[in-house]
C-alpha cells in the first residue's frame, strides 16, 4: 500500500512537470509582453522593469528560475500588484474556494447519494421518473442561470441570506454560493449512483445474497454500497475540475475575493505569473484527486491490491 | 447435423434485422428519447426559418423600443433587449451560433478521439502505452484555465474557440474508442478476417469502424451540450462571441446581469439553452441503450 | 405433521412483462419433493428451470408475475410476506447459483459472506458463527478453513469458490438445497469433485436437493427422479431408470442422444436436436417441441399435449404412442 503510494506519487511527477512546462510556454507564447497593454512607457524605464522580472534573460533561463521557485514554494511577484506576491494571492483565495467548493461536493454527495439510490430501488417508477427528469435539468442548466435566481429568490425577495460578499466566511455567506455550485452535482451523483447501483442489484452475488435471506437493508448496505460506490470515486477527478470552473462562475457572480476570480481578472489584465501560478495550482490539486481517487480505490476494492 | 443447420438458419430468418434497423425500432420505444429529437428538431428548424423571414435582424439596435417585454401584438413576442433588438431573432441566432459550435467543436475531437485512440488500441503494445500515457497526463492539465489564457491571449474568435473546445473534450473518446478497439481486435470475426487474408485497412474499414460507430455516435451526442455549456460558460467570463453577434451563453449571462428588473431577458434564452442540452443529454442517453453493447 | 410433502407446486406459472408483450417463462408446472430425495430438473437453457425455483422464493425479476401455488412443509410461499420468506431462504431452503465467479461479493471477505447465514438467522454472535462457517468449510474439504475465512473470493479457484457456495447454503442445515446448474461453469475434474460433495451431503445431513441442470450425465450421477422441462412446461417426468431407459417423450430422448456415452463399444451416433428452442415470445398453439419433433403428428399442432401417467411415478406429456427411437435417421 505504502509502496503504491509512492510510486503512485512518483508517476504524478512527470505530469506536474508537463503542466508546468505547457503553461509557461503558452504563456510565453502569446503576443505581447505583460507590460504592452498599459500607457506608454519610456523604454529605459520598461528596460527596467523588464530586468526587474528577469524578462531580460533568455527563456530557458527564466523557466529554470521558475522551477527552482516552484520547488521552493514560490509563484514569483504579480505582474499586476505591485509589492504583491502570487503566495500571497493565492493564501488569501484559495481558502474560500476550499470552504466553498468542499461544501458543495459535501452537498452533491450528501443530497445525491440517496437520491439515486432511492431512484434504483423504486425502478422505473414515479420515485424514479421524477428525480431523474429533475436531475437532467440540473446538468443542463448552466451554474450563472441558478446562481442569480437563487439571489433574486433567497436574497433579494426573502432576506434570508446576503446576496454576495464574503464578509468573515460566515454560513450565511457560504450557503448560497455552495448551492449553486453544488446544484449540478448533486444531479451527477445521483445519476451515476443510480446507474451504478442498478448494474449492481442486477448481480448474481446480490441474488445470492437474497437468497441466504439477508434483509433487504442489510443487502443494499452491506452488499450493494459499495460496489455501487465505485464509479463515483473515479467521479471525484473531473468533479474537481467542474469545482474549479463553477467556483470562477461563482466569484463572479457573488463578488467573492476567491482565486478563481482573481485568475480572470489576472488574464484579463495579462498578469501572467498570477495566471501562472494559478492554473499551476489547479493542475495540481486535479493531480492530487485523481491519485486520491486511485488510492481509494485500492482501499475499496479487495480486488485491486499493490 | 446438416438438417440442424438447415432449420437454424429458417427459424434466425425472422429475426436476422441488421444490428442499426434493431437499435432504431428500440430507439422508438424510448419515449423520452424520441420527444427530445422531436423538440431539438423543431428548435434547429425554428433557428434557421426564423431569422430568415423575420423582419428584424440581430443588430440594428431601436432606440424607441428598450427593453420592450414579450407581447403578442407589438410583433416581438419575445419582446426587445437593452438596446431594442427583437429577442425572438438574437435567441434564434444564438441558437444557430451555440449549435454549430457544439457541432464544429464536437466533430474536431471526435475526429481527433477516434484516430488517436483506435491508432493506440489497433497498434497496442508499446505504443499505446505511450499514447494513453499522454492521455493520462492531459487529463490532469487543468484546461479550462488554458483556453481562458488562449482566448484572452490571442484574441477571441470563433475558430479559436471550436478549436479549443475541440482539442480539449477528445479525451474521454479516445480513451473508449481505444478500449473498444482493444476488445475488437481480439474477437474471432477480427481473426478470422485476418485468417482469409484481409489486409490492415480493410480490417479498419469494415469491421472496426462499424463496430465503433455506435458508441462514437453516443459521445459525439454528449458532447455537443457539455461543448454548448462550455461556451456559454465563456460567454459569461465576456470571453465568448463578440457582439453584436450573438450566442445563447451570450444572452443567458446578459440576462442574468438584468434579472429583477426584466426576468424575460434571462429566462427565454435559459429556456433554450437548458432545453437544446436537456434533449441531446437525453438523446444521448437513448442511444446509449440501444447502442452500447454493454447495455444489451 | 410429516404428511406435508417438503416443498409442493401447483399450476405455478411465472410471466414477464417485457417491452415486446408477455412471456410466459413457467406455465402451470407442478412439483413435489419429499424429504431427504434428489430431484433432477433438466432442460436446455431457457426453458424455465430456474425462473421456476427463484419464482418459489421471491427471487424473480421485478417485472414477474407469478401465479398458482408454492407451499414449503404446508405453508404458502407465494403470498408470505417478505419478512417470512426471507426466514425461509437461507434457512428452510439454501441456493447455490450456477456461476461462482460470480455469485460471491468480491468486496466481502468469505469470512463475512459465510457466517452472514446463521448471524441473520439464528442470531448467534460472531465468535459462534465464526467456529460454525470453519466446521462447515471442512465439511466441504476447504483446507485451511481458517486462513481462507480471512480471504477473498478472487483469491480461491473457482472449485473452491463453488464449494465455499454450498457451505454458504449449507450452513443454517436447510432442508432443502436447490443447485442452480453447479457445476456448469467448472472444470471437468472439478465438476465430479462438486458432484460427489453434494452426494456426500445428502447422506450426511439428510439435505433434500433439486438440482437443476441440462446435463443429462449429471443426473444419473445423483438423481433419484428428473422432471424434463421444455418451453416452460415438464414434458415427462420419472425416476432415473425411467428417464434412461423407457424415456417415453421425443424431446427426452432428444436430449440423451445429443450426450457422447462412452460406454458402448459401439455407440449410436450423436444426433443434435434440430432446430431451436421457441421464441418464448410466440410459442407453438400446440405441443412446443412440435416443430423440432420428428414424430409430430396433426394434433400437435393443434392443441397442448397433457401430462399423462404412463406408469406409476412416470408421465409424459405427448400424443404419440409409438415407440420412440426409431427417427434417429429422420433427424440425423
Amino acid at each position: 500500500m505504502l509502496r503504491y503510494t509512492i510510486s503512485r506519487l512518483l508517476g504524478a511527477i512527470p505530469t506536474v512537470l508537463v503542466i508546468i512546462t505547457l503553461s509557461f510556454m503558452l504563456l510565453h507564447a502569446a503576443p505581447g509582453g505583460p507590460f504592452d497593454s498599459q500607457k506608454k512607457i519610456p523604454p529605459e524605464i520598461k528596460a527596467n522593469i523588464e530586468r526587474k522580472y528577469h524578462l531580460d534573460e533568455p527563456l530557458y533561463k527564466q523557466y529554470l528560475r521558475y522551477l527552482v521557485g516552484i520547488l521552493q514554494g514560490d509563484f514569483g511577484p504579480s505582474y499586476q500588484y505591485r509589492d504583491t506576491t502570487v503566495n500571497e494571492i493565492i493564501r488569501q483565495g484559495f481558502p474560500i474556494d476550499i470552504v466553498i467548493g468542499g461544501c458543495a461536493l459535501a452537498g452533491a454527495l450528501l443530497i445525491g447519494l440517496p437520491i439515486g439510490i432511492m431512484a434504483a430501488l423504486r425502478r422505473d417508477t414515479g420515485w424514479d421518473h421524477l428525480p431523474m427528469g429533475l436531475s437532467m435539468i440540473g446538468i443542463s442548466v448552466p451554474v450563472f442561470v441558478v446562481a442569480p435566481i437563487l439571489i433574486l429568490v433567497f436574497a433579494v425577495t426573502f432576506h434570508w441570506v446576503p446576496a454576495g460578499g464574503w464578509g468573515t466566511g460566515a454560513p450565511k455567506n457560504v450557503i448560497l454560493p455552495a448551492a449553486a455550485l453544488a446544484a449540478p452535482y448533486i444531479a451527477y451523483v445521483a445519476r451515476l449512483m443510480r446507474g451504478s447501483m442498478v448494474e449492481v442489484l442486477n448481480s448474481p452475488f446480490i441474488l445470492m445474497a437474497r437468497a441466504k435471506g439477508v434483509p433487504q437493508y442489510l443487502v443494499i448496505l452491506r452488499h450493494a454500497l459499495k460496489p455501487a460506490l465505485m464509479p463515483l470515486v473515479s467521479f471525484l477527478g473531473p468533479a474537481v475540475v467542474g469545482v474549479i470552473t463553477g467556483s470562477i462562475v461563482i466569484e463572479t457572480i457573488f463578488g467573492l475575493p476567491g482565486i478563481g476570480r482573481a485568475f480572470v481578472d489576472g488574464a484579463l489584465n495579462r498578469d501572467y505569473t498570477l495566471v501562472l501560478g494559478v492554473t499551476i495550482l489547479y493542475g495540481l490539486l486535479i493531480v492530487i484527486f485523481n491519485l486520491l481517487a486511485d488510492l481509494s480505490y485500492s482501499v475499496l476494492d479487495p480486488r485491486v491490491r499493490y | 447435423m446438416a438438417a440442424a443447420t438447415d432449420a437454424l438458419n429458417i427459424s434466425a430468418a425472422p429475426a436476422g434485422r441488421s444490428l442499426w434497423q434493431d437499435a432504431f425500432s428500440r430507439l422508438l420505444y424510448n419515449r423520452t428519447a424520441i420527444a427530445s429529437g422531436v423538440v431539438l428538431g423543431v428548435i434547429v428548424l425554428a433557428s434557421i426559418v426564423v431569422p430568415w423571414i423575420s423582419p428584424y435582424n440581430y443588430y440594428t439596435p431601436q432606440w424607441a423600443l428598450l427593453n420592450a417585454p414579450p407581447t403578442f401584438h407589438g410583433g416581438h413576442i419575445f419582446g426587445t433587449d437593452d438596446l431594442g433588438r427583437d429577442l425572438l431573432v438574437r435567441v434564434m441566432w444564438g441558437c444557430r451560433v451555440s449549435l454549430l459550435i457544439g457541432l464544429v467543436a464536437s466533430i474536431v475531437s471526435v475526429v481527433i478521439g477516434v484516430l488517436w485512440g483506435a491508432a493506440a488500441g489497433f497498434v497496442g503494445g508499446r505504443v499505446d502505452a505511450f499514447m494513453m500515457r499522454i492521455v493520462d497526463i492531459l487529463y490532469s492539465v487543468p484546461f479550462i484555465p488554458f483556453v481562458i489564457v488562449l482566448v484572452v491571449m490571442f484574441g477571441r474568435n470563433l475558430l479559436l474557440i471550436f478549436v479549443a473546445i475541440g482539442a480539449v473534450s477528445w479525451l474521454d473518446i479516445a480513451r473508449i474508442v481505444r478500449g473498444q478497439t482493444l476488445s475488437l481486435r481480439n474477437k474471432e470475426f477480427i481473426e478470422a478476417a485476418r485468417a482469409s487474408g484481409v489486409r490492415g485497412p480493410t480490417i479498419v474499414t469494415r469491421h472496426l469502424v462499424p463496430n465503433l460507430l455506435g458508441i462514437v455516435i453516443i459521445y459525439a451526442t454528449l458532447t455537443v451540450p457539455s461543448v454548448i455549456l462550455f461556451e456559454a460558460f465563456l460567454s459569461f467570463l465576456g470571453l465568448g462571441v463578440q457582439a453584436p453577434m450573438t450566442s445563447l451563453g451570450v444572452l443567458v449571462s446578459d440576462g442574468a446581469s438584468e434579472l429583477q428588473s426584466f426576468p424575460y431577458l434571462l429566462f427565454i434564452p435559459a429556456v433554450f439553452l437548458a432545453s437544446i442540452v436537456y434533449c441531446l443529454n437525453y438523446l444521448g442517453d437513448g442511444l446509449r441503450d440501444v447502442l452500447d453493447p454493454k447495455e444489451r | 405433521m410429516t404428511d406435508a410433502p417438503l416443498l409442493q407446486a401447483r399450476k405455478l406459472s411465472v410471466d414477464f412483462a417485457t417491452r415486446e408483450g408477455i412471456v410466459r417463462a413457467v406455465s402451470e408446472v407442478d412439483l413435489d419433493l419429499a424429504a431427504g430425495e434428489t430431484l433432477a430438473i433438466v432442460g436446455e437453457s431457457g426453458s424455465g428451470k430456474s425462473q421456476m425455483l427463484l419464482s418459489m422464493l421471491g427471487l424473480v425479476a421485478r417485472n414477474a408475475s407469478v401465479t398458482g401455488s408454492a407451499k414449503f412443509k404446508g405453508e404458502e410461499l407465494l403470498t408470505a410476506p417478505e419478512k417470512r420468506l426471507n426466514e425461509i431462504r437461507g434457512s428452510g431452503i439454501g441456493l447455490v447459483f450456477q456461476d461462482p465467479m460470480t455469485s460471491l461479493n468480491p468486496y466481502l471477505s468469505i469470512g463475512l459472506q459465510l457466517t452472514e447465514p446463521v448471524r441473520v438467522h439464528k442470531g448467534v454472535d460472531r465468535a459462534a458463527a465464526a467456529a460454525q462457517a470453519i466446521e462447515m468449510l471442512k465439511a466441504v474439504h476447504i483446507t485451511e478453513p481458517e486462513r481462507r475465512m480471512r480471504q477473498y473470493p478472487h483469491e480461491l479457484s473457482g472449485g473452491m469458490r463453488q464449494r465455499v457456495a454450498i457451505a454458504m447454503a449449507l450452513i443454517c442445515r436447510p432442508e432443502i438445497l436447490i443447485a442452480d446448474e453447479p457445476t456448469t461453469a467448472l472444470d471437468v475434474t472439478v465438476q465430479a469433485q462438486v458432484l460427489s460433495l453434494l452426494r456426500e451431503i445428502r447422506e450426511q445431513f439428510g439435505t433434500a436437493i433439486i438440482l437443476v441442470t441440462h446435463d443429462l450425465g449429471v443426473i444419473a450421477e445423483l438423481g433419484d427422479r428428473v422432471n424434463v422441462m421444455y418451453a416452460g412446461k415438464i414434458v415427462e417426468r420419472g425416476s432415473v431408470d425411467d428417464i434412461f431407459y423407457n424415456c417415453r417423450h421425443p424431446y427426452t430422448e432428444a436430449l440423451e442422444r445429443s450426450i457422447p456415452q462412452f460406454t458402448k463399444v459401439r455407440p449410436a451416433r450423436l444426433t443434435a436436436i434440430s432446430g431451436n428452442p421457441p421464441n418464448p415470445l410466440h410459442l407453438p398453439p400446440g405441443c412446443a417441441f412440435a416443430p423440432r419433433c420428428p414424430y409430430r403428428l396433426d394434433i400437435c399442432d393443434k392443441s397442448v399435449p397433457p401430462l399423462e401417467t404412463v406408469s406409476p411415478n412416470h408421465a409424459k406429456a405427448c400424443f404419440y404412442e409409438g415407440p420412440l427411437g426409431t427417427a434417429a435417421e429422420l433427424s440425423a
